[in-house]
């Protein structure tokens, strides 16, 4: 074929690049979404609380993925320093996804219970106050700002809309399940808390009797990072072998 | 006849603008009193004043009772961008090396939410890639396109329309970031509504590309162009299909993206690594194809090696995205691909560089007498490096230590410095001389200074960050005699430091370079009379379009 078939016609040309600039991705991405063994079936995942979705949205809306990592290579090193390796089933629920590329920081993707919340209110509000030597920004403003509740239902419902299984129980009752996640040994607490088995309540930022600050979501966010999945249960060589 | 007829597109092209105009102004309007949130009313505001000054613009011309034919190329949106690009740049340095700063002294953050790192560093990366590159980008192709098809734009708003639109595009996505307005995806990271935006920007740049092709006055179309058009529907696909998300309320500026986990990731890579491929690639190649034949009045090298150059380029980059999820939950036979293709990626690579450098053939002396000539040469001779470097750091083993460290810094910056800037200013160079009209640079021995200082600069740097990059990998993976990992985290986060310095030196002298040239275009442009004439290589500016040959 001669090459002036292209040169001579801008749209055979448009053409022949939209074909050649097409086959890469639908061969990469496409089966991603139909080819079973991708996500590996486990036990414990539930999609994100209320809580843990606004800290989460707060970890997107600061850039924390500039230089934290989620996601645990399977390398020896990384599964010494940080824990098993990450499994694709564990940012199944995640819009947008947050592996990250640089780890100026540390991974997070198992931070959750190493820590404590006191820790971590201390660590974000003044990050040299714990770890002299971190270069990490300090983010005092979160403890001062009181959290967006408002608008929670609303974005659980638009995260129903792109995928994630939340049940209209779930719905129905997100600003009160926001609520009860730092309100501990109450009685919203303990529908939350059947709604979202395992999750941890507190009042993350230590201020008891405060309405829910920024700093509470953040902190709810980090400390379930990593800890759904049962690793007592998973079995990577068996039907989840990729 | 035909003046009547041009004057009833000329109409109707107004109705268009007018009615446009209108409908945006609409739309900021509505943002600007419903939105619960600050930044999205803030955003609103932005557009509604944009769509009134533009509509002041229409109708100022509108009504110009003296509508005069358009004749020659179209020329001025050219100059806006160009004007954008060198301005957007070292603003985008600038932030840059703040950044730098603050790496290494963390005071420097301020303990505010817009000036903290997480907040600044996409206004780094956009304000680079999508605002100095993309004007650059926007100028030389609308400049080539007509020259090599000799037709002018089509369209009497459309191309003001693109620019401008660009750069309101550009206002809005950086103005977010600061407000805490983001996706997180890297390089993607404007909101839904910027992105929609931007949708419509690059659809009638599209438009008018196609168009000039369409109108044009040669048989063939020009290697530059196809790099550009490439360029330009590769981005577009890549922006709808990575972006997709459904906003949380048409009156609230968050959204979700509407893939998970691994697919995301995937979608994101194939996105984000063709950004490199496509926006800081393809679309710099079709300068290298029209600027460097132009400066140095030789033909390219090889016809043959450019068919072969471009085809294998755009066919196999594609295809490398998964390289940057290697040892990750993605599944095996995708990292496997990318790092095939990646490395396959090596032969275009340097049939591109082969294909730029031996067109110097017969004239490597202007190598020593021109620095403009200097500035594309020594930005091939990166391209080179860079593209040497990335295939070796897609291979799984190198990619096991370089992954998560400076090294991917390091590697970014000798492609996004050394190639990407370089071909810039040096395309620059040539390209505002000539659309101002005038003989020559105001300075050649500062646009020397300008090279030296960028390229020490660019030295500092990649060295700094390969050395940092190595060593943190190294110690993150270090074993003690007992078995035991060697280093804490913060030990290897304290061992930084000096190189974070060196880098953040580095990043100075680059922007001082910048400066440099933003003098010596203003002098140039204000009309001063060169001051190194005699040592002036001659001009090779296209010539004009004849007067009538528009229709």
């Amino acid at each position: 074929m001669k090459h002036e078939l292209f040169e001579k016609n801008s749209l055979i040309l448009l053409i022949g690049i939209l074909i050649v600039v097409s086959i890469g991705g639908l061969v990469q991405i496409a089966p991603l979404f139909w080819v079973d063994s991708t996500i590996e079936k486990v036990k414990g995942m539930r999609p994100y609380s209320p809580l843990e979705q606004a800290g989460r949205d707060i970890y997107v809306r600061e850039g924390c993925y500039g230089c934290h990592s989620q996601m645990v290579r399977t390398l020896r090193d990384e599964v010494e320093r940080y824990g098993h390796y990450s499994l694709a089933a564990e940012s199944m629920y995640d819009h947008p996804f947050q592996w990250g590329s640089k780890r100026t920081g540390p991974d997070l993707a198992r931070v959750g219970g190493k820590y404590s919340d006191q820790w971590h209110s201390e660590h974000l509000i003044n990050p040299r106050a714990v770890v002299p030597e971190s270069i990490m920004p300090g983010y005092p403003w979160l403890a001062e700002s009181k959290l967006e509740v408002r608008d929670t239902g609303d974005k659980l419902r638009t995260l129903r809309r792109v995928g994630v299984p939340y049940s209209d129980d779930m719905l129905a009752n997100a600003q009160q399940d926001l609520i009860a996640q730092v309100s501990p040994d109450s009685r919203i607490a303990a529908d939350f808390l059947r709604r979202y088995p395992k999750a941890k309540v507190a009042k993350f930022d230590n201020k008891v009797g405060t309405p829910p600050s920024e700093l509470d979501a953040l902190v709810a966010y980090l400390q379930m990072l990593g800890t759904l999945v049962d690793f007592a249960t998973f079995d990577a060589s068996g039907p989840n072998l990729r | 006849m035909a003046e009547n007829s041009v004057d009833g597109r000329a109409a109707r092209a107004d109705c268009v603008a007018l009615v446009g105009c209108l409908v945006c102004a609409g739309f900021g309007a509505a943002w600007l009193f419903a939105s619960d949130s600050a930044g999205l009313a803030f955003h609103g505001l932005l557009l509604l004043v944009a769509s009134l000054a533009a509509l002041g613009c229409v109708v100022e011309f509108s009504f110009d009772s003296v509508r005069r034919l358009p004749t020659g190329y179209m020329d001025g949106p050219i100059k806006v961008a160009a004007i954008a690009g060198l301005i957007w740049g070292i603003v985008g340095f600038v932030v840059g090396d703040v950044l730098a700063w603050q790496l290494a002294f963390p005071a420097l953050n301020l303990d505010l939410p817009w000036t903290s790192f997480g907040r600044l560093r996409p206004l780094h990366t956009s304000a680079v890639i999508f605002a100095f590159g993309g004007n650059v980008l926007i100028a030389t192709s609308l400049y080539v396109v007509q020259r090599t098809c000799r037709a002018r734009l089509p369209g009497r708003w459309a191309p003001w329309f693109v620019v401008w639109g660009y750069q309101l595009f550009v206002l809005i996505a950086g103005t977010g970031y600061l407000l805490g307005i983001t996706q997180s995806k890297e390089y993607a990271e404007p909101e839904w509504y910027a992105d929609l935006w931007l949708t419509v920007v690059w659809v009638v740049y599209l438009a008018i590309f196609l168009g000039t092709l369409a109108k044009r006055k040669e048989p063939h179309i020009y290697v530059a162009n196809w790099f550009y058009l490439a360029f330009i529907v590769t981005i577009a696909m890549l922006h709808l299909v990575n972006n997709a998300a459904v906003p949380v309320s048409l009156t609230s500026a968050k959204s979700y993206i509407v893939y998970a986990g691994v697919q995301d990731a995937m979608t994101q890579w194939w996105y984000g690594h063709n950004a490199v491929g496509f926006f800081l690639t393809a679309g710099f190649l079709g300068i290298m194809y029209y600027f460097i034949p132009k400066r140095v009045e030789r033909p390219i090298y090889s016809y043959r090696l450019s068919i072969v150059h471009f085809w294998t380029l755009i066919f196999l980059y594609i295809w490398a995205g998964p390289h940057h999820l290697h040892y990750t939950a993605l599944p095996d036979w995708a990292q496997t691909l990318g790092m095939t293709f990646s490395i396959m990626l090596w032969m275009p690579s340097w049939g591109g560089m082969i294909n730029g450098l031996m067109t110097l053939s017969g004239a490597w002396d202007k190598l020593r007498t021109d620095p403009v000539v200097r500035f594309l040469v020594v930005s091939v001779a990166f391209y080179g490096m860079s593209t040497f470097e990335g295939p070796v750091m897609s291979i799984k083993a190198v990619n096991s230590l370089s992954h998560y460290t400076d090294w991917t810094i390091g590697h970014v910056h000798s492609g996004a410095l050394g190639w990407v800037a370089m071909v810039s200013f040096g395309a620059l160079y040539c390209l505002l001389p000539w659309l101002w009209g005038r003989r020559s640079l105001y300075s050649l021995r500062l646009a020397e200074w300008h090279f030296w200082t960028a390229t020490l600069g660019i030295l500092l740097y990649i060295t700094a960050m390969w050395v940092s990059g190595i060593t943190q990998g190294l110690m993150w993976r270090a074993y003690d005699r007992l078995g035991f990992l060697q280093y804490s985290f913060i030990e290897t986060v304290e061992a930084m430091r000096p190189y974070y310095i060196i880098r953040a030196i580095g990043g100075l002298l680059f922007i001082t370079g910048a400066l440099i040239m933003a003098f010596n275009v203003w002098r140039t442009l204000r009309g001063d009379e060169p001051v190194d004439a005699s040592e002036r290589p001659l001009l090779a500016s296209a010539p004009q379009l004849e007067i009538g040959a528009t229709t």
